[in-house]
């Protein structure tokens, strides 16, 4: 966390309107790598606003990201994801026709090397890469505890399960940042504390940097190393979650006066 | 003896096993109609219908891709086919005196029909991709009225001088030996007819061939992931216009195959046959086969292709009921006690299976 | 003085379009699905207001009334049978079950009243009005049409806007799951939404027969998918927008025949409707759905 690396991500001063009304103004941040950071604040406040900037579904006003040193103003979605970065979203978004697998195999969608004629025909690396994919796909789900589960529908896994599918489908497009959008959500204590012990690992083994929006504190000062507060669309406050939790600012803004 | 053994397992695991059954399906159904007619017990009438069927099913295997796999509602796959048509008619008659092979022809005109209905799709497709839901459907619906409209209007002729064309008018000034492929609202006609059953059927082949080994691939993935979630499709760095716009463009290439088959298995062939309705009457075989499902659409398009025609005795009663049995068909698919009953029956047929895992939602 | 011309016509072709566009739309805001029978239904509003006015020798505003109710009983009872048991199912099932509609009253129609074309009798008289000293002439007949339809336009804003019904109606267009919870019975809204949609269908029926005197059991069909263009045109589930659609299309096609070419009219007006969908991809006045990420 030596502040004199180049960070993964580098937000300035990023703002969006809608209609003229400002959704989030003036937001910095810097993420360094293998580092995991959580973004908080009260409902509302435009977390998932700047996680849809930080992944192009909406294009900024104003400010700027830049990713691994480069700017991404001209990058669209698939850019950013091609680029290293990878999200998951509040409202699970799974592709809940296909199996488990079938989800992961599509992030790995750009690693694959053959071609739509090499897969009509089935030459030879059409079935290397397929069963290149399939290890590596069930190495995937053995991480996230899926491996039991690969060929069932992805809408019918549990809750839980769904919201690790997703952080695995994520993961399977290899990023450098991994952006988790209130991961915990309708997870009990026990799957929330797996969770925590999943993330670190991802963390750890994947050697990533982690941007979270959470709601759950035990969750957020458990693993965080730095944190930002976001309320009505601004930054509150910024810093280790000790900081954070003596903030006069932060207990204001979720406690109210 | 082992591996044979291991090949057969192969072809019935579970990815493989709704591909050999259709292929199965379509070699059977073949063997079963040549010796039908061998020993002289197919009626002419049901002969007649042996090039068709194979059309519609090569179309609507498409439309599957497009419909099924890929979501887009399309309401012009019969414009594909109207450009396969008139451009497999135009080949064919085009290249007569030079290969007398019709087979050869044939080929040349299923290869050319095709490809220019491919490149149209592709046309067609950047900007009617841009579009959702019914607004996509009304387009493509638009754009095969369109197609048709101006097939309507074109005048082909051939000649020593190579192709002649002109526009809402005949002005077409063939030298000797020259002569009109397609005249307007006339259509094409004095086609040499060298659509043969057994071409149909390699088809077929070659369309379940494609369409299988696309659907379980990379861009099948991909083309379902769109489907199911776009914008889940493009954070994993999933390209959504390019992968709809391949669905759309193999599905717009198989019906101008099966449309250069059909429009050389009739000396005369006017473009009104290729409107809104014959659109309709694909996408029906595609939805009743069920969605995504190759092998049902395949014993659909037969089932609905016969139907009227084994109805024939009940005379002027036979279209009423074939709607009906259309409509009841949808309201019991969608019935929750009847598709109970389907999945009971099915359980008990298929002892071999194992029990699926099925968990709940919490 | 020319071009004003075939603009009135176009409007009076356009009007026809329109009402018929206005069952679409109506039906596709609150249910959620294409009627492709809608064109049929209109059909048979034809047909019974033919034989209201030739065999029975019934005058043609109560002719006009009877195919009115007729289509109307015919549009709730279709409703009822085809569509009610699949509310839940995908909108392809349903439009196929549409389409399966659309043929049993094709062909129900050539079973009873043979395939055979009838020509429907004049019902207004043939004068016209004369403007610009003789240089405009506008038939009775296009304006009687033009009337009629602005006049449905406005009965059923006002019915929308103003009653009870109509802000049911709304709401289940809105939001079906939060009007049931407020006491609305959305069952019974969209039987009555079917029953306004088919009834004006039938005055579509006779103003379209007394321009085209044609019968024929395939006579929905065209002016079907014209007015489901129309309606899509202005942007479906808009009432405002398949009347301007529905006015648009008819000129366009005038237009188009008047000033291109008769053959490539259909081809103009669906390569209008395509520019328009580019432009603008909800059409005229539909509202853009954003989905939230």
């Amino acid at each position: 966390m030596s502040e004199n690396k180049t960070p993964v991500l580098e937000v300035i001063d990023l703002g969006i309107d809608f209609g003229g009304l400002t959704a989030v103004n003036d937001f910095s941040l810097k993420v360094f790598n293998e580092e995991i950071v959580g973004l908080i604040g009260p409902n509302g406040a435009g977390k998932t606003t700047v996680f849809n900037m930080l992944t192009k579904v909406y294009q900024p006003s104003r400010g700027s990201i830049k990713f691994l040193g480069q700017d991404t103003a001209k990058m669209t979605v698939v850019d950013m994801n091609k680029a290293g970065v990878a999200r998951t979203f509040q409202n699970i978004r799974l592709f809940s026709n296909l199996s488990v697998i079938d989800n992961v195999k599509i992030g790995m969608h750009n690693s694959i090397s053959y071609n739509n004629a090499d897969a009509i025909f089935r030459i030879k690396k059409f079935h290397d890469e397929e069963s290149r994919i399939q290890n590596e796909a069930m190495e995937l789900l053995k991480i996230f505890e899926l491996d039991d589960k690969a060929e069932i529908i992805a809408g019918n896994l549990p809750y839980g399960a769904q919201r690790r599918l997703e952080i695995a489908r994520a993961m399977a497009t290899k990023p450098k940042l991994l952006l988790l959008d209130e991961p915990a959500a309708g997870m009990n204590p026990q799957e929330t504390q797996e969770l925590m012990t999943m993330i670190r690992f991802v963390r750890d083994h994947f050697k990533i940097a982690v941007l979270l929006i959470e709601h759950d504190m035990k969750l957020v000062m458990g693993i965080c190393e730095r944190i930002t507060v976001l309320n009505y669309g601004m930054m509150l406050a910024e810093g280790t979650p000790e900081e954070i939790q003596a903030n006069p600012h932060v207990i204001k803004a979720y406690l109210g006066e | 003896m082992k591996t044979e053994n291991n090949f057969f397992k192969k072809l019935f695991a579970k990815n493989y096993r709704s591909r050999t059954i259709s292929f199965l399906i379509i070699i059977v159904g073949y063997i079963a109609v040549e010796a039908l007619m061998m020993s002289g017990n197919l009626s002419s009438m049901f002969q007649s219908l042996l090039v068709p069927v194979t059309c519609y099913i090569v179309a609507a295997i498409g439309l599957n891709l497009n419909v099924g796999v890929s979501g887009e509602l399309n309401l012009g796959q019969a414009g594909f086919m109207c450009i396969g048509a008139f451009s497999g008619v135009c080949v064919s008659g085009a290249l007569a005196p030079f290969i007398s092979n019709g087979i050869v022809r044939l080929l040349l005109a299923i290869i050319v029909g095709a490809a220019l209905a491919a490149l149209f799709g592709m046309i067609i497709g950047i900007p009617v991709l841009k579009l959702q839901g019914d607004y996509l459907a009304i387009v493509t619906l638009a754009f095969g009225e369109i197609i048709k409209s101006l097939i309507n209007n074109m005048y082909i002729g051939f000649d020593s001088e190579g192709f002649q064309f002109s526009f809402v008018e005949n002005k077409l000034h063939l030298g000797p030996g020259g002569k009109a492929l397609i005249s307007g609202p006339m259509g094409a006609t004095g086609t040499e007819r060298i659509s043969t059953f057994m071409i149909g059927v390699l088809l077929i082949l070659a369309a379940l061939f494609i369409v299988y080994n696309l659907m379980y691939s990379r861009s099948g993935r991909a083309i379902m992931a769109c489907r199911d979630n776009r914008i889940a499709a493009e954070s994993v760095g999933i390209h959504v216009a390019n992968t709809k716009m391949l669905a759309f463009v193999v599905s717009a290439s198989l019906a101008g195959a099966a449309g250069a088959l059909y429009g050389l298995n009739y000396s005369t062939l006017v473009p009104s046959k290729f409107g809104f309705n014959l659109s309709i009457l694909i996408l029906v075989y595609v939805v009743l086969g069920g969605l995504g499902n190759m092998t049902g659409t395949i014993i659909s398009t037969i089932v609905l292709v016969l139907l009227p025609e084994l109805l024939r005795g009940l005379a002027d009663y036979r279209m009423i009921i074939y709607a009906v049995i259309l409509i009841i068909t949808m309201i019991l698919t969608n019935n929750d006690t009847f598709k109970g009953w389907i999945a009971k029956l099915k359980n008990s047929l298929s002892f071999k299976k194992q029990p699926k895992e099925a968990e709940a939602h919490e | 003085m020319a071009f004003l011309s075939y603009l009135i016509n176009g409007l009076s072709l356009g009007s026809v379009y329109a009402i018929i566009a206005l069952g679409y739309t109506m039906v596709y805001g609150i249910a959620k699905m294409l009627n492709f029978a809608h064109g049929d239904i209109m059909m048979v509003g034809a047909y019974v207001a033919f034989f209201a006015l030739t065999s029975f020798g019934i005058p043609v505003i109560p002719s006009v009334l009877l195919s009115m109710l007729a289509t109307t009983v015919l549009g709730v009872v279709i409703e009822r049978l085809a569509y009610k048991p699949l509310r839940h199912a995908t909108s392809l099932s349903v439009l196929i079950t549409a389409i399966g509609v659309s043929y049993f009253l094709q062909n129900g129609a050539q079973l009873l009243w043979s395939s055979s074309t009838k020509v429907f009798p004049a019902i207004i008289s043939n004068g016209s009005v004369k403007l610009f000293g003789g240089e405009l002439q506008i038939s009775y007949l296009t304006l009687v049409t033009i009337v009629v339809c602005i006049a449905v336009m406005v009965c059923l804003t006002l019915f929308i806007n103003k009653t009870k019904t109509g802000m049911a109606m709304r709401a289940c267009s809105e939001d079906k799951g939060a009007a049931t919870l407020m006491g609305i019975n959305v069952n019974m809204i969209i039987s009555i939404t079917f029953a306004i949609g088919s009834g004006i269908a039938a005055i579509a029926a006779v103003l379209l027969c007394a321009t085209y005197p044609t019968l024929s059991p395939t006579l929905g069909s065209m002016p079907g998918i014209k007015a489901f263009t129309a309606a899509v045109f202005g942007g479906i589930g808009s009432i405002p927008g398949a009347f301007l659609g529905g006015l648009m299309l008819g000129v366009i096609e005038i237009l188009a025949k008047a000033y291109v070419s008769t053959q490539l009219s259909d081809a103009i007006v669906f390569a209008v409707l395509i520019i328009v969908l580019l432009i603008k991809p909800t059409g005229l006045l539909g509202r853009k759905l954003s989905e939230k990420v």
